[in-house]
């Protein structure tokens, strides 16, 4: 029964319609959750009473940041669907979740450079969790890089899925070894999150947001994923046959 | 009023918070916009090629 | 099987003392990038001392970086890779040859070097000790993870940039551990922990990656 249906998603035309036909909906319940998540987080979420309004940065870093780690997850996993059963739709997945997976990650790092000038007095400090964010953007960048360097795409999606195989397995690796190394040099930092429990008027507008975040990934990645498939497919039946009904 | 003021204000880190808002605003605007733009000039090269397969083959 | 793995050995050893005078590049690399730190930071012995293990790892990498092309790309050139993929051969098994060749003719040498400069740099002979232990097990990782790199950079035409983006992240852990471990031990306190992390690397890496760049072969070549 799922083997069937990830069978039928398999195929181009039945993911194109049904993305088509879940857009609206995704769409709408994105925008809601944003609204309330902002709403919550920016208006009756209280303020800090260490940080002030400033920890307000936290209902878009933070969620950047989770949203950062989940799309390579995804990046990695569509990549093993894409090398072990060659499903076209994954590698599709896999190549328009780097861009937006780029950006999330980008946006944690501003938003926690911006956050840290007030917190810490400068832009930027060798913190753990920064420093690991920066080199996941370098692992995104390598993922995009060699995906527009070879010309071949089909040969580029498989290339792209044995790197994002390759970095998922040193992520934990990265991001212990740089622990290690703050833990060494800085002594205990201190964390964004050293209070024993957040607030529930704080923490709800947070994971509401997070929830938007990852609509709005589903979003972009549908977005782009139709238009690269319409066009890899531009000369098959069903993209000429969708091409004569509509217009 | 008095209280929107204090809202934009942000206890006095209005720069902070609403630059980075500002930043996520943007990204996640032009990540959902590009796309929407690139298609519509995918539909009309498609329907060019799809136009000019039509009358190669009705020759 | 384990003859076809010597024989890939012994191939790539022969080509490499052929060429000899490549043979010294990444080396002479290695020391100039060594040079280069004091010149550009002052003969200040205290900040020497200080940050020697850094520079030594540091130009290690950029020096396996520059070598890292020719664990493949000649074999690409000449043919002779398509026919291992095509030969009854495990590939990962041929890769795992390559990957210590590649080491013993660009690692070996920097493994030897590096101690002699780190005196130039005025590290303590117990700095010394470590450094020469952290190169011997961290230089192996560099040229394994980089196989992965050159794997899959291999058909392309500008693949030079992109490869060190591919690799320079993934070499992160073993610059931390490494210099560290150094660190450590200069200023009196024991590396074990960083030497256990960097031993676990070593076989992790020399168990994973040639099976990804045997995968990743099958498809720049195809």
């Amino acid at each position: 029964m799922i083997m069937r249906f990830i069978y039928q998603l398999g195929s181009p035309p039945y993911f194109y319609a049904l993305s088509g036909r879940l857009l609206p909906w995704l769409s709408g319940i994105c925008l809601i959750l944003f609204a309330t998540g902002l709403y919550g987080g920016l208006v009756l979420a209280p303020a800090d009473y260490q940080q002030g309004d400033s920890f307000r940065i936290i209902y878009i870093h933070v969620p950047a940041a989770w949203m950062s780690m989940f799309v390579y997850m995804v990046m990695a996993f569509s990549g093993a669907m894409a090398l072990i059963w060659r499903i076209k739709i994954a590698e599709i997945i896999l190549i328009n979740s780097a861009h937006i997976g780029a950006v999330f990650t980008f946006l944690a790092l501003v938003t926690g450079s911006i956050w840290g000038k007030p917190m810490w007095g400068t832009w930027w400090v060798w913190d753990a969790r920064l420093t690991s964010e920066l080199l996941l953007l370098f692992l995104y960048l390598g993922v995009l890089a060699l995906y527009s360097a070879i010309d071949d795409k089909r040969k580029a999606a498989r290339a792209v899925a044995i790197l994002a195989l390759v970095g998922v397995v040193n992520i934990p690796i990265i991001h212990y070894s740089v622990e290690w190394w703050s833990t060494l040099h800085q002594g205990p930092t201190i964390t964004k999150f050293d209070k024993p429990s957040i607030d529930t008027r704080m923490l709800i507008p947070l994971l509401l947001m997070a929830v938007a975040h990852k609509f709005l990934y589903a979003i972009v990645v549908l977005l782009r994923a139709r238009n690269d498939l319409l066009w890899r497919e531009r000369r098959s039946q069903w993209v000429a046959t969708l091409f004569k009904d509509g217009s | 009023m008095g209280s929107f003021n204090e809202f934009i204000h942000m206890g006095g880190y209005a720069s902070y918070v609403w630059s980075s808002y500002g930043i996520v605003l943007l990204a996640f605007g032009l990540s959902i916009i590009l796309p929407l733009r690139e298609k519509r000039q995918l539909e009309k090269r498609i329907r060019r090629i799809i136009q000019n397969e039509q009358s190669s083959s009705s020759e | 099987m384990l003859q076809a793995f010597f024989i890939i050995l012994q191939r790539d050893l022969i080509l490499a003392i052929r060429h000899r005078a490549e043979l010294m590049n990444p080396v002479l690399f290695f020391v100039l990038v060594v040079v280069l730190f004091p010149l550009g930071i002052g003969a200040e012995a205290t900040i020497l001392e200080r940050i020697a293990p850094a520079i030594i790892w540091i130009a290690a990498l950029l020096s396996a970086l520059l070598s890292l092309d020719r664990i493949f790309r000649t074999d690409m050139e000449d043919g002779s890779l398509e026919q291992m993929l095509i030969s009854a051969q495990p590939m990962s098994l041929l890769i795992l040859a390559k990957i210590i060749a590649h080491w013993l003719i660009t690692g070996l040498p920097v493994v030897i070097v590096g101690p002699l400069l780190a005196l130039f740099l005025g590290l303590s002979i117990e700095g010394i000790e470590t450094l020469f232990i952290t190169l011997l097990l961290g230089t192996p990782i560099l040229s394994a993870i980089g196989s992965v790199g050159v794997a899959l950079t291999v058909g392309l035409r500008r693949g030079g940039v992109i490869l060190s983006l591919l690799v320079l992240p993934l070499y992160v852990p073993v610059l931390i551990f490494a210099s560290q471990a150094v660190d450590a031990a200069a200023s009196g306190f024991p590396p074990v922990a960083a030497i256990a992390m960097l031993s676990a690397l070593l076989l992790l890496s020399l168990s994973l990656t040639p099976w990804a760049a045997s995968a990743a072969l099958k498809m720049s070549v195809s």
